[in-house]
């Protein structure tokens, strides 16, 4: 009896089934092409995971949504108009050029020439400002003898 | 003098950008929506399938859109603040349901008292998607032609009713 039922549990996983992979098994190559958008996606809810890793209940909705408007036959520039339309650039990983992001795409470029010019400016006045070290001549004996006893030993 | 001048005013910039930095909140995403027509949508309502709500319906009135859903913990905060403004009859609300239960949703009404005139029921999250709803509570004012005036992220609290919501409604309903 006890057999039997350890039997009977043994065969329980060939009824349990994962729902989510479902979607996976219809159509492999769309199912890649979401992935590989969702990628490039924003999770809203969750701080800095993309829309394809997240297991947020928003992010699943969404990857449906997006799901169906490929099977509505919309190509991904399109898909991402749409979520922009309604979350916002902020759903893209990579922000937009525009003009309230142009500190961010070339404030970095615009540092380091900043910080170049800078350079450049020290290094001429350095070298302006130390004169070459003109030497006495006793200074000009001491360097001679030094040398001279080097080439001794 | 100059040496040690440079470095001080470079740290007090810094210094200065993530103090402001401090006060922002990540989470919070602006919406694009602001000043665009609220997106149309026909849904029943929750506690009369047979009939419907449509945004549509609204036209020429000034009123709130408010996301709300019985799993939301947020809502039970923002829950007394809506009584309050229901019974003052300033400016209709309507809810939109969000990813519930229709049994779940009208038990929350019945338990804690229904500030809305009528709910609509988005069980998919569809509608919700629409509207760029990714934290639920969320509010919309909207004014007499079905334009997106405003959204509050988060819960409706007293300050933020009466500092930014209610003028803004009086403000639209002269128009």
């Amino acid at each position: 009896m006890k057999k039997l039922l350890i039997l009977l549990f043994c065969l329980l996983p060939v009824f349990a089934h994962a729902g989510e992979a479902q979607d996976l098994a219809k159509d492999p190559v769309l199912e890649k092409r979401m992935i590989g958008l969702a990628e490039k996606l924003r999770c809203l809810v969750c701080q800095n995971e993309s829309l394809a890793s997240s297991h947020a209940e928003l992010a699943e909705d969404l990857r449906r949504e997006v799901r169906e408007l490929m099977q509505k036959g919309m190509s991904d520039q399109e898909i991402m108009d749409y979520l922009v339309a309604r979350y916002g650039d902020f759903v893209l990983y990579q922000p937009p050029v525009k003009s309230y992001t142009m500190l961010l795409w070339f404030g970095p470029f615009a540092l380091l020439l900043v910080a170049g010019l800078g350079l450049v400016v020290q290094l001429r006045k350095r070298r302006e400002t130390v004169p070459e070290a003109e030497l006495t001549p006793e200074a000009h004996q001491r360097a001679a003898a030094l040398l001279n006893e080097e080439d001794k030993s | 003098m100059m040496r040690f001048l440079l470095p001080l005013v470079i740290f007090i910039v810094l210094a200065g950008f993530l103090f402001v930095g401090l006060g922002l909140n990540p989470r919070e995403v602006p919406s694009p929506l602001i000043d665009k027509p609220a997106p149309a949508f026909v849904l029943p309502q929750l506690h009369n399938e047979k009939k419907t709500f449509s945004p549509e319906d609204m036209k020429g009135k000034v009123w709130l859109l408010n996301v709300w859903a019985s799993w939301c913990v947020s809502c039970r905060e923002e829950h007394p603040v809506l009584m309050a403004l229901s019974q003052q009859n300033i400016v209709p609300i309507y809810g939109l349901d969000y990813k519930d239960k229709p049994e779940d949703g009208k038990m929350w009404l019945a338990r804690g008292g229904d500030p809305y005139v009528a709910s609509a029921m988005d069980r998919e999250g569809r509608i919700g998607i629409d509207y760029g709803v990714y934290g639920v509570p969320e509010t919309y004012v909207i004014d007499k032609q079905g334009v997106i005036r405003y959204k509050q992220i988060g819960p409706v609290t007293p300050q933020n009713l009466s500092e930014t919501i209610l003028p803004l409604v009086a403000e639209l309903q002269k128009k």
